[in-house]
């Protein structure tokens, strides 16, 4: 009699336990059905907003929901006028930016010349801790929305003009041939009126003007993103929605696509490269994106920036088996660089072939004589500072030390020097705590010449983080910038990248490629040069 | 009784304070969480300046500990960075990381017991030495490794099960719940069969025995009761162990649970987030030691005159 009560109890207390945790429980399943295809997604980091997305997880529901001005052509990555009927200067300095009629939120609100300048505005300014703000940085007034230091002195961008309900006018603070060019980026979109009236609800379920519609969101579990019937443009879905889940790991997400529980996965884990082929066939997309990998160098110190530290640079550069190393761990999903672009440019939009020249060719000979006559390598031992968290920086690290071991005959001249996270990482480049080389991944937000050198070696530049700093490249790139006529810009643009090899600035390793797999059931899947698919376009059945 | 209860809660605070100072230096060690914020680039340092000041990282850590500790009593664990607060990911990630341990414990409790009793009382017999062997292997062959292999088998080669945790249902959490239970279940089942086969020798049993009990009882009500004192500390403690010892499998079967969230907390150095979610844990073990000396005493109530 005792025990039967006794057992009860024990019963009641674990129903409760499981009822308890099941009740919370508020992973609700996206509506799926129709053609409607999964693919894999990762948390974004940051809130969804056009300005304060930088990372590609983020960035690729933008490029779902949002139109711009601009859009790059998925195949070439060329800017094609999208929202903009036109954008004119006379002098690169003043654009007048025309719009299209017809082009409405998917809430049926008009898109008019203020739905962007509100929306710059708003991602320029301070106030809001956007951290894609630097984009707005050309535009006139920027120092007084968004000063280094001290309160913010003006709550708009004095270089932005409204003239009418399709026309607006932006005045940079120095001349930028390319700058509309730039505006097929996420962070320029249009933004409807319920961004700023109700912020937090929009924030929880983005409305913007693309030829998708966010469904659902369950933040961290995943989003459905129907197809927007009365989507004006010419890219309309031809799917009718995706729905983007989030994995905890990119090999589980391999796992799922190939046990048939997904659709797509725009990212093959590593480990999986060697099987990809024979899993999957055809159904694996392997192709170049603006994605550059380089080895740059601390000029804050000392050893570095003496004279004569150039021939060591280059004597590494020479050191390194580009080819052996994206053969044998990347499989052929990295090619060696050479030059410090990308070849998604294009030839016409500044990608050279072979600027590198000698420099980024294999040559263990030269290189040991290079390092010899710049005065060997500085404290006698290279340490190649990078972070471990993501990636597979270790391996190739590893590797590219031991190629450059081999070369010079010493098994101690090159170590890596791991960094648990990549804050910390970002922290002590922040900090300009390198004393030798570190990894410095790029990733373009334009397909723009410009994006790959300026932000990188230009002095005081954003992503300068070796602190390099050479008159004559920055004045060949304000030149450059100045120049009207395209092919001119680019030519100049191409001579300060020659300045960048002579001095050998940062080591050019490699391009990288965008990389997915996906399900027998989907067709017309392709990356565009970011590598993100692109979504629209895919069939389903 | 009541002495004993009120004299364990007022032990629990400090080492509450005491933890969760720990874990807040120890977060504030690893660096500074704006820098790793802007991608591959610097933040500018305008907005990395207005968003330290934001989450209070301007201020010396003694006083950020206060703040926060100050706050976390009002249920106010502070907003992560995607701008969500830490609370709503603790409501989405803790009922499936306590539904995965649910799944594990009762593993532990169901399996690993009845595998201890049966070894326990059959001592040398073949089934003793197969289930040993069993355990060795488990206790040796990483988390992550009989993980990835279930997870072959069972999702891909027979599909009996789907390789990834979507909604986070009781279903789903039965492979990821054995492997997350598997190291422990192993030592469960061999501290019961210790535990019991030393209690069989002892003199309350001869007697049991002696006095013609039927064996069913002599095992359930004397032996068991007295063998099982270390296995419940083993196991009570355990469950914090579980909650917060899940990123591995979690990661592995695709739950977003609390080792998802502890995991992306770490990489991109999100203060508030695990903070947050260590001060939870942190409390699941206090609470599941209390239960643990308070089982004790029931079990055996010479404890509680101690």
């Amino acid at each position: 009699m005792r025990r039967s009560t006794h057992a009860r109890r024990v019963a009641c207390v674990v129903a409760a336990l499981v009822l308890a945790a099941t009740g919370c429980a508020g992973a609700g399943a996206g509506g799926n059905g129709g053609a409607v295809l999964s693919s894999s997604w990762a948390d974004p980091q940051n809130p969804l907003e056009p300005a304060n997305t930088n990372e590609v997880q983020g960035g690729k529901v933008l490029d779902m929901i949002f139109r711009g001005l601009k859009r790059y052509d998925p195949k070439t990555g060329k800017a094609r006028d999208w929202l903009a009927r036109s954008i004119e200067t006379r002098d690169s300095r003043t654009f007048t930016v025309r719009l299209k009629n017809g082009w409405i939120f998917s809430n049926g609100e008009k898109v008019t010349a203020r739905s962007f300048v509100d929306a710059w505005n708003y991602g320029a300014s301070l106030r809001n801790n956007q951290k894609n703000a630097y984009f707005f940085g050309y535009i006139d007034g920027y120092d007084e929305v968004h000063p280094q230091s001290g309160r913010q002195r003006a709550d708009t961008l004095s270089g932005l003009k409204v003239v009418d309900d399709h026309t607006f006018t932006v005045r940079l603070n120095q001349k930028f041939s390319g700058f509309p060019d730039t505006l097929g980026y996420a962070a320029f979109a249009p933004l409807p009126r319920a961004f700023f009236t109700d912020h937090a609800a929009w924030v929880r379920k983005p409305v913007g003007n693309g030829p998708y519609t966010i469904e659902s969101y369950t933040k961290g579990a995943q989003m459905y993103l129907k197809k927007w019937d009365g989507y004006p443009g010419p890219d309309k879905a031809r799917n009718d929605g995706v729905t983007l889940l989030v994995y905890t790991d990119s090999n589980t997400a391999y796992t799922d696509l190939l046990a048939g529980n997904l659709d797509l996965a725009d990212d093959i884990p590593a480990a999986q490269l060697k099987n990809v082929k024979s899993d999957l066939g055809e159904r694996y997309l392997n192709t170049p994106a603006g994605i550059i990998q380089t080895l740059a160098f601390p000029y804050y110190d000392e050893a570095w920036s003496r004279p004569g530290a150039e021939k060591v640079r280059t004597g590494l550069s020479m050191a390194i088996n580009r080819r052996q190393i994206t053969d044998t761990i990347f499989r052929g999903t990295r090619t060696p660089a050479t030059d410090w672009t990308s070849p998604v440019l294009g030839a016409a939009g500044g990608y050279k072939k072979g600027l590198c020249g000698r420099a980024c060719a294999y040559d263990p000979g030269r290189a040991r004589e290079l390092i010899e006559e710049g005065g060997g390598i500085p404290g006698g031992r290279l340490t190649v500072t990078y972070n471990a968290d993501s990636g597979s920086h270790r391996q190739w690290v590893d590797a590219v030390c031991n190629s450059i071991n081999n070369a010079l005959g010493d098994d101690r001249a090159c170590v890596g020097n791991p960094v648990g996270t990549f804050a910390d990482f970002r922290n002590q480049l922040g900090g300009h705590r390198m004393t030798g080389p570190f990894r410095a991944g790029w990733q373009m937000d334009y397909p723009l010449i410009q994006n790959f050198l300026q932000p990188l070696y230009y002095t005081g530049a954003s992503s300068n983080d070796g602190a390099w700093s050479n008159e004559e490249f920055d004045r060949l790139v304000d030149r450059a910038n100045a120049e009207t006529d395209p092919a001119r810009s680019v030519a100049l643009f191409q001579r300060a990248e020659e300045v960048v090899r002579d001095h050998m600035a940062a080591i050019p390793l490699w391009y990288q490629n965008g990389n997915a797999g996906y399900s027998e059931r989907l067709s017309h899947v392709a990356l565009n040069p970011f590598s993100v698919p692109v979504y629209n376009e895919i069939r389903v059945g | 009784m009541g002495r004993h209860v009120l004299r364990r809660l007022l032990q629990m605070i400090p080492v509450f304070v005491g933890a969760t100072l720990l874990i807040f230096l120890m977060v504030n060690v690893m660096g500074d969480p704006v820098a790793g914020l802007c991608g591959e680039r610097a933040c500018d340092p305008a907005t990395a300046a207005q968003l330290r000041r934001e989450f209070g990282l301007d201020q010396p850590v003694w006083r950020q500990y206060l703040t926060y500790m100050g706050k976390v009593f009002t249920g106010d664990f502070g907003t992560a960075f995607n701008g969500q607060p830490v609370t709503e990911l603790m409501a989405t990630a803790f009922p499936v990381t306590v539904r995965l341990t649910v799944v594990a414990v009762l593993f532990e409790v169901v399996v690993g017991v009845t595998l201890g009793v049966v070894t326990g009382l059959r001592r040398g017999r073949p089934v003793d030495t197969a289930v040993l062997l069993a355990t060795l292997v488990v206790i040796s062959v990483p988390t992550f490794v009989t993980g990835l292999l279930l997870q072959l088998l069972l999702g891909i080669k027979w599909q009996w099960i789907r390789p990834s945790v979507r909604a986070g249902g009781f279903d789903e959490l039965i492979v990821p719940g054995l492997v997350l239970a598997s190291v422990s279940l192993a030592y469960v089942t061999r501290l019961t069969r210790t535990s019991l086969a030393e209690n069989r020798r002892s003199d309350y049993v001869r007697t049991a025995v002696a006095k013609g009990l039927p064996r069913r009882r002599v095992v359930t009500r004397h032996l068991l009761r007295n063998s099982l004192i270390p296995v419940v500390t083993f196991i009570g403690t355990d469950i914090g162990a579980l909650m917060g010892g899940a990123i591995v499998t979690e990661r592995i079967f695709n739950i977003h649970g609390v080792g998802y969230q502890l995991y992306q907390g770490i990489l991109r150095q999100n203060s508030q987030t695990v903070v947050g979610f260590v001060t939870v844990l942190v409390l699941v073990f206090l609470v599941a030691n209390l239960l643990v000396d308070l089982l004790y005493a029931v079990l055996d109530p010479r404890i509680r005159h101690a």
